[in-house]
């Protein structure tokens, strides 16, 4: 009995860290992160599908001859070295190094932050030379997919900005909470992924 | 119990910081790539294969080493390309309905 019970608990609390398991011995946590992900293939799907939809649909306003590709391009990399350095902290905190994990999940969410700046930017270059959200089908489906993203993005800020609190204050435990890391590190390559397809299909093939 | 199922999501396996590093600065090639592509004089019909080319390549390199589906479980695997085959029958029918 008490076999079991000592079993059980091994079995739903990898490590003490809240972290539980199924029962083919995969963490619940990453799991849910790997459906929402999923899921979210799908949202950013029907969103990309209804930009293209309404491509040509400028309504005598400015269609994607407006984009300002060079600057694009520099966003682009920035969100790509985010995620570098989203791995290289986990990697640091799988190996126990707090200082070199700080140091980069702090780097990842500055690089977020660049990027978000960048994206505000545009769309406000965007807005001065009449591209608005109401101004056409294509405007509308070009704000709301890359603001969705956006806001994804921010989110991920959100998260990173945290988990380098808590690490600071020891609530973030080395080797510990590594999966924890790895989940948030999930979601920010995910958006990662999602802007790797915009950049192109978006802006690269309608622009060329 | 939990020896009799091993998690097949631990990290023994993940790469190394060398190999996140190469990674890296391929990703970043085949950023510069797209753009020089993009502002070379190539017809659109070389061009636009040739860029989503490189996307889903970009996009590979990101999803089995940074995000680990080259290493983790096949389940996770699965729901991941669920969710890219919805996205593309979603896509495929707009493509019909938008002639």
């Amino acid at each position: 009995m008490a076999d079991v019970t000592a079993a059980t608990e091994a079995h739903s609390d990898a490590g003490g860290t809240g972290e539980h398991h199924t029962s083919m011995g995969l963490s619940n946590n990453k799991m849910g992160m790997w459906a929402l992900i999923g899921s979210e293939c799908l949202f950013f799907g029907a969103l990309i599908s209804t930009y293209l939809m309404y491509l040509d649909r400028t309504n005598g306003g400015p269609g994607p001859e407006i984009f300002d590709i060079p600057f694009t391009s520099v966003s682009t990399f920035i969100l790509l070295m985010s995620s570098l350095s989203m791995v290289l902290a986990l990697a640091a905190i799988q190996e126990g190094d707090m200082r070199k994990f700080r140091t980069w999940t702090l780097g990842t969410a500055l690089l977020g932050s660049t990027f978000l700046a960048g994206q505000f930017y545009e769309f406000t270059v965007f807005v001065a030379e009449g591209m608005k959200l109401d101004t056409s089908p294509f405007s509308s489906a070009f704000f709301v997919l890359t603001s969705f993203h956006g806001f994804h993005v921010a989110f991920g800020i959100l998260m990173l900005v945290s988990l380098w609190a808590m690490s600071l204050s020891g609530r973030v435990k080395p080797v510990v909470h590594a999966p924890l890391v790895e989940n948030i590190g999930l979601y920010w390559h995910f958006v990662d992924i999602v802007w790797i397809v915009i950049f192109t299909v978006v802006y690269l093939i309608p622009a060329g | 119990m939990a020896a009799e199922h091993p998690a097949h999501d631990e990290h023994d396996s993940h790469p190394g910081v060398g190999q996140y590093i190469e990674i890296g600065a391929i990703l970043a090639l085949l950023t510069a790539i797209e753009v020089s592509l993009f502002f070379a004089d190539i017809a659109s019909a070389v061009e636009v294969p040739a860029l989503l080319f490189l996307t889903v390549l970009k996009f590979v390199l990101v999803i089995l080493w940074f995000m680990h589906l080259r290493f983790d479980h096949k389940v996770f695997r699965r729901l991941f390309f669920t969710g890219v085959a919805l996205a593309g029958v979603v896509f495929s029918v707009v493509l019909v309905i938008s002639g």
